[in-house]
């Protein structure tokens, strides 16, 4: 089996006419970390959820470690290890006895099942804390125990729904390298979903950016950044510019494309961002149009998300805090 | 099969040893029949002595009464856990594992209906200290518990039912207020059904609670009526077997909508 995971056009819709999912497909090869994208409301957790069986697609089909999700739910569910967005842990029981119950439903028992648990407690740093109850962790023990939970059972594909949100950056590191190892040590197939850019370009071979219930772009993350060929220009405007103002004055800028102004920011891409910055300034000036700042950057996953879902990614996650 | 009896009795001793883990529970209920049970056989004490009400010791006639109506109230409440349990994700965790789906809600039923005999064996004890005879012994004992066992397990499964339907807390709550105490008092938990008024037994009829109480009364009198004690345990397991279904109707509705 080459690919682990493997979904062909789902769709998903809920009552009061939500399309969640309006037709994913994305591949992940057997081994390998496939990281989704996208912003809040994207579809990312419904894709895992119907990708675990824990939801039917209204349609299109799926694959997961060589069985139909909807056919042979019970097969894949032996085959999976899931880590949702939302813990899923019973706070009254301790972290060993939550995952010795986790064991105990995958049919594992006695010896197997006590020193599995002890193992992972171990590797994840929870034996001091072991057998206190959950309601006692901090957010990242709690997160912690969630893949250890997930892992209990030796999955062959293992599916983290954000694992990092919330986290702070030490912990998040941590999770990184857990994450690293699992699928390049223990050759497990890892679909990972995020909001942070940095961390599906670190951790995923492969990454699909969904929005709106739709793949928007999907291959390796630096053939997305290749296909953007050249640099990014961020120029910040003293004043708001009139509807349109801007993008006539760089119209007539030879290789200067991909031109958008949101609010104050105006952002475009040249072949060579510190040769065109010059022009773009002249024009902007003899245009009476004020700039606070420049800055020029090699294409990064943000860019990447910017061309396809057409708004920038951290305000995004602006919102979620606000 | 043999795999989902497995996992129910792990959810079992999962949500057993959750309740006593909570000290302030387990205080709460043993009270709370203790304080049912002297209150309201101080209260109503000569109620006994008005014409026609069929029992010489209202100590006795209440402490059955009591012990259904206990089960009855544990069960109504079962639902809360579940919603918590909704809440956190830790249903849709097992929903992802191999654990028989059955065993989600049959885990709270079993527990209820162990905690439902612990509880039974506590009041039937403290009446005993107070007063109260049994003089069906120890077979009318144990058809007293088996029926409000019965009761408080269909209770719990109509009660898991509204936490998956409903989700919230809030309409958990007015859900079980609304229905256990009019149930109760349309019952013969504390006044002898000839007494009542006539469409108060006519409701009483079709009452569970009254089933398990006359059940339970008629198995603990001196030469109980046997026919009475099967009948109504006999709608008891008709009542459960119903609650039951309704409750994987209501689970099935939570899966479709996730
Ligand atoms: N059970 C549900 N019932 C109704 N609508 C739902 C349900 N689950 C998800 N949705 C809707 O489907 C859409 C996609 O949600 P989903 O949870 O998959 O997004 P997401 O990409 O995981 O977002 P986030 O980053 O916030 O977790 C949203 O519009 C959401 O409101
Ligand atoms: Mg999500």
């Amino acid at each position: 089996m080459d690919n682990a995971i493997e979904a062909r056009g789902l769709v998903k819709t809920y009552r009061g006419d939500v399309r969640a999912l309006d037709g994913v497909s994305l591949v992940a090869e057997t081994g390998t970390v496939f990281g989704l994208l996208g912003p809040n409301g994207a579809g990312k957790s419904t894709t895992v959820k119907i990708l675990t069986t824990l939801s039917r697609p209204n349609a299109g089909e799926a694959r997961v470690a060589g069985y139909d999700v909807v056919r042979e739910a019970a097969k894949v569910r032996l085959a999976i290890g899931c880590v949702a967005q939302k813990s899923g842990l019973d706070p009254a029981a301790t972290g060993r006895e939550n995952l010795m119950l986790q064991g105990r439903v995958y049919g594992m028992r006695g010896r197997e099942l006590k020193g599995r648990a002890q193992e992972l407690l171990e590797r994840f740093g929870l034996d001091a804390a072991a057998d206190r109850t959950v309601r006692t962790y901090s957010g990242g023990m709690q997160r912690k125990l969630d893949v250890a939970v997930g892992l209990m059972h030796r999955p062959q594909v293992l599916f983290l729904d954000e694992p990092t949100t919330g986290l702070d950056p030490e912990a998040r590191v941590d999770m990184w390298s857990e994450i690293a190892r699992l699928s390049g040590e223990e050759g497990l197939t890892i679909l990972l979903t995020t909001h942070y850019l940095d961390e599906a370009d670190r951790l995923a071979r492969r990454l699909a950016i969904v929005d709106q219930g739709r793949v928007v772009a999907e291959g390796a993350p630096d053939e997305l950044k290749a296909e953007l060929r050249g640099d990014a220009i961020v120029v910040e405007l003293e004043e708001q510019p009139h509807d349109g103002e801007v993008t006539r004055v760089l119209a007539h800028i030879a290789d200067l494309h991909d031109v958008a102004v949101e609010a104050r920011t105006l952002r475009a891409r040249a072949e060579s961002g510190a040769h065109m910055v010059p022009t773009v300034l002249a024009a902007l000036e003899s245009a009476g149009v004020a700039v606070a700042s420049v800055g020029v950057s090699r294409p990064s996953l943000d860019d990447v998300y910017l061309r396809y879902a057409g708004k920038a990614f951290c305000e995004d996650d602006a919102e979620v805090k606000r | 099969m043999n795999n989902a009896l497995a996992d129910s009795w792990f959810m079992t001793v999962r949500h057993l040893r959750n309740l006593f883990r909570q000290p302030a529970w387990i205080a709460i209920s043993l009270i709370q029949p203790v304080v049912w049970l002297l209150l309201y056989g101080a209260l109503f004490r000569r109620i006994v002595e008005i014409p026609g009400f069929g029992a010489s010791s209202y100590i006795d006639f209440l402490t059955p009464g009591i012990v259904v109506m206990t089960c009855l109230f544990s069960a109504g409440w079962s639902g809360m856990g579940l919603i918590d349990d909704l809440d956190r994700g830790v249903v849709d965790r097992f929903l992802v594992s191999p654990a028989s789906r059955g065993s989600l809600i049959a885990g709270r039923l079993i527990q209820g209906a162990m905690v439902g005999v612990i509880q039974a064996v506590i009041i039937i004890v403290l009446g005993l200290a107070i007063g109260a005879t049994y003089p069906g012994g120890i077979a009318g004992l144990t058809a007293l518990t088996v029926c409000a066992v019965l009761l408080g397990t269909a209770i719990g499964a109509l009660s898991n039912g509204v936490a998956l339907l409903s989700r919230r807390e809030e309409t958990m709550i007015a859900v079980s207020n609304f229905v256990l105490l009019p149930m109760t008092f349309l019952s013969s938990v504390f006044m002898a059904q000839a007494l009542m008024p006539q469409w108060m037994q006519d409701v009483a009829q079709y009452n569970p609670v009254n089933w398990a109480v006359q059940a339970g009364r008629a198995a603990l009198a001196a030469n109980g009526d046997w026919g009475i004690v099967f009948s109504r345990m006999g709608y008891l397991v008709v009542f459960t077997v119903v609650c039951t279904w309704l409750a994987t109707r209501a689970f099935r509705v939570y899966q479709r909508s996730i």
